[in-house]
């Protein structure tokens, strides 16, 4: 018997006190339906589709991935995404971010805020075909150009590049901008107060003051919206030249499962989208670690 | 050591008024600030005296009157372009910036060369006693060394005026006592003119060379310390003040300032503060500690006692008179609850105003 055990005071905790000291109780069991959810349509399917990857129709386990990058028309749908994906994340986060600052000043945020949500309930097909109607050779943007004499030929803004670009944006600004503005909103206001009367010009609060505060939240805006336009399939079909300049590598993956009915090299294509997506992400929460990532008050309550 | 490079001789808020919709939160406030003095803004809440300071600050557009630095009018100048310093109620230090960074910040706003801001930081680090915490990050801090922080960066840049908005009221009272000696220390080692917001009147009489009593956006009286807690202009500056028994009743006698007020089947005698004429209804005011447990007399009115409790030296009490009035007194010796007492009113000491 060592001495602790054989003072009068020592009694044996109950079971439950001591799963409660871990943490654990009966809240704890709440998080199982999440978790079987989880398995079954996230790590099954994903570790299904894996393996499947690496059991292609023929060669051996790598075959679909050497074919994959040796095959520039597969390749290059990787840099397609991208091309499409990161500008169009960027310049969201761009638009929201003045955006955001202005409204968190408003009286009547909810109104406008509800407006600017309204393009997510519309889904995208919706609004591509809003946009073939608008952006089209014969839609009222180019013949308002033309009107005023601004171009001589309707500009071509559908089936291309910037069609599957504009509906991107129109889609992806009230997520990153609710995101966004739930972030610049968590800034005590008295930080920027203070910056003002110590001399900070109005640029110079928003360089020095809210932006450094703002990077850690405006990296998961980054990742969540990238994420989202990375995966585009609806509108690069539809608004975009799915057979050149807007081949993204969700339709490489379509074709594949769906054309030619190799769902080992879907698969594959799959894992290669996957593993891109991570590799952006990782990097920006990499360099999101570089910063200052506590509290955004200004001192205690 | 710092600031003298600031030179004027006053700053004068001229019929400064500020209007939210209809509600008029500030009207005409004037006042006439010397160079190097320690004013107080002092009210109840929702008095305006916030108000007042974040217009003087900027951060508040004034809807009427004007600022002015001697004859330089400032009141139409941004928050930025005033040069003040000020200090927040949560101290609104920048978190993503070590305590060096937040104390330097004005001066590299103001594009001050980094030998000259290093210099200066260090000296601002000693003067607040902080030395050896400059690497550290705000949320490092306790509360009140945060606060040590931004009085730093609000001084540091030799600033014409620093405004502080009630500083001290997140502190606990231990630290609040320490950090207003601080305050004050600060203040007499550096003569920084300095407005001062608070609600608590023991800091504004102990940390100010004048104090502005505001009430309902209006000011009511501007004085000393001693002069606004020995005479009170009127009965709610007296109210503010620690008057807390108010009895009323007809004047019966007055020789010269001293006035006799009947109250009850008492006599009571106070110092007039309003010009008085036997006959007229008036209010007898007196501290708790000027009103006393003792033996019946004329000069004495029943009350019954409501709460007693032990404060060290000497007791101190609620009782109510028979007209239903809640008197605080002192007394040398504890009362059986539900007793009656006699409580009289130092003549000395007691205020007639006006009812």
């Amino acid at each position: 018997m060592t001495s602790l055990t054989s003072t009068p005071f020592e009694y044996r905790m109950s079971l439950r006190q001591r799963l409660a000291l871990r943490g654990i109780d009966g809240v704890t069991l709440l998080v199982l339906p999440a978790v079987l959810f989880l398995l079954a349509i996230f790590i099954y399917p994903f570790i299904y589709g894996l393996i499947l990857s690496f059991t292609p129709k023929e060669g051996g386990a790598f075959a679909n991935y050497q074919k994959f990058f040796s095959d520039p028309f597969l390749y290059d749908t990787i840099l397609t995404t991208l091309w499409l994906a990161v500008p169009v994340t960027i310049i969201s986060i761009a638009i929201a971010l003045p955006v955001a600052f202005r409204v968190r000043l408003m009286k009547h945020q909810r109104l406008l805020t509800t407006i600017l949500v309204l393009p997510v309930t519309l889904g995208t097909v919706l609004v591509a075909e809003g946009l073939l109607n608008y952006l089209g050779p014969q839609g009222w943007f180019s013949r308002t150009l033309m009107l005023l004499g601004m171009v001589e030929r309707p500009l071509k803004l559908t089936n291309n590049y910037w069609g599957v670009f504009s509906s991107l944006i129109i889609t992806g600004f009230p997520f990153t901008f609710l995101l966004t503005l739930s972030y610049v909103s968590g800034i005590d206001p008295a930080l920027e107060q203070a910056a003002a009367t110590h001399g900070a010009k109005s640029w110079q609060r928003f360089r020095f003051v809210m932006l450094p505060l703002l990077i850690p939240g405006l990296a998961i805006a980054f990742c969540l919206s990238f994420v989202q336009a990375f995966a585009v399939f609806p509108s690069a079909i539809l608004l975009g030249a799915p057979a050149g300049p807007t081949r993204v590598i969700s339709i490489a993956a379509y074709q594949a499962a769906f054309e030619q009915y190799d769902y080992s090299m879907a698969s594959a294509i799959a894992m290669i989208m996957a593993a891109v997506q991570l590799l952006i992400v990782v990097a920006v929460l990499a360099v999101r670690n570089l910063f200052y990532r506590g509290s955004t008050a200004g001192g205690k309550g | 050591m710092l600031l003298a490079s600031s030179p004027f001789r006053e700053i004068r808020l001229d019929h400064m008024s500020r209007a939210f919709g209809a509600h008029n939160a500030l009207k005409n406030v004037s006042l006439s600030i010397r160079k190097g003095e320690f004013i107080a803004l002092l009210g109840p809440s929702g008095c305006g005296k916030s108000t007042a300071l974040n217009c003087i600050a900027g951060l508040l557009s004034t809807t009427g009157g004007g600022i002015f630095i001697d004859d330089k009018r400032i009141d139409t100048l941004k928050p930025e372009d005033r040069g003040f310093g000020m200090v927040f109620q949560n101290y609104a230090l920048f978190p993503h910036m070590t305590v060096r960074q937040n104390i330097g910040f004005g001066l590299k706003m103001r594009k001050v060369a980094k030998a000259e801001t290093d210099r200066r930081v260090e000296e601002a680090l000693n003067l607040v006693r902080l030395q050896g915490q400059g690497h550290k990050l705000p949320g490092q801090l306790s509360g009140g060394q945060q606060q040590r922080v931004a009085i730093a960066r609000a001084i540091v840049i030799e600033p014409p005026l620093v405004l502080m908005d009630e500083p001290l009221s997140n502190l606990d009272a231990k630290l609040r006592l320490e950090m207003r000696a601080e305050i004050r220390r600060i203040h007499n080692q550096l003569g920084a003119t300095t407005i001062y917001v608070t609600h608590d009147q023991d800091e504004a009489l102990s940390l100010a060379d004048r104090v502005v009593v505001l009430r309902d956006g209006e000011i009511r009286q501007v004085g000393a310390p001693s002069d606004l807690y020995e005479r009170p202009d009127h009965l709610d500056v007296a109210e503010f003040m620690g008057y807390r028994n108010r009895l009323s009743g007809k004047v019966i006698a007055k020789e010269g300032e001293r006035t006799s007020v009947a109250v009850g089947n008492a006599t009571l005698t106070g110092t007039a503060r309003d010009n008085l004429k036997i006959g007229d209804v008036a209010v007898i005011a007196a501290r708790a500690d000027d009103v006393v447990a003792g033996t019946r007399s004329a000069q004495t009115v029943e009350a019954v006692v409501e709460t007693i409790e032990y404060r060290g030296r000497e007791f101190v009490g609620t009782a109510r008179t028979a007209e239903g009035l809640e008197l605080v007194f002192h007394a040398g010796q504890t009362a059986e609850l539900g007793s009656s007492i006699w409580l009289s009113v130092d003549p000395a000491r007691a205020l007639a105003f006006a009812a």
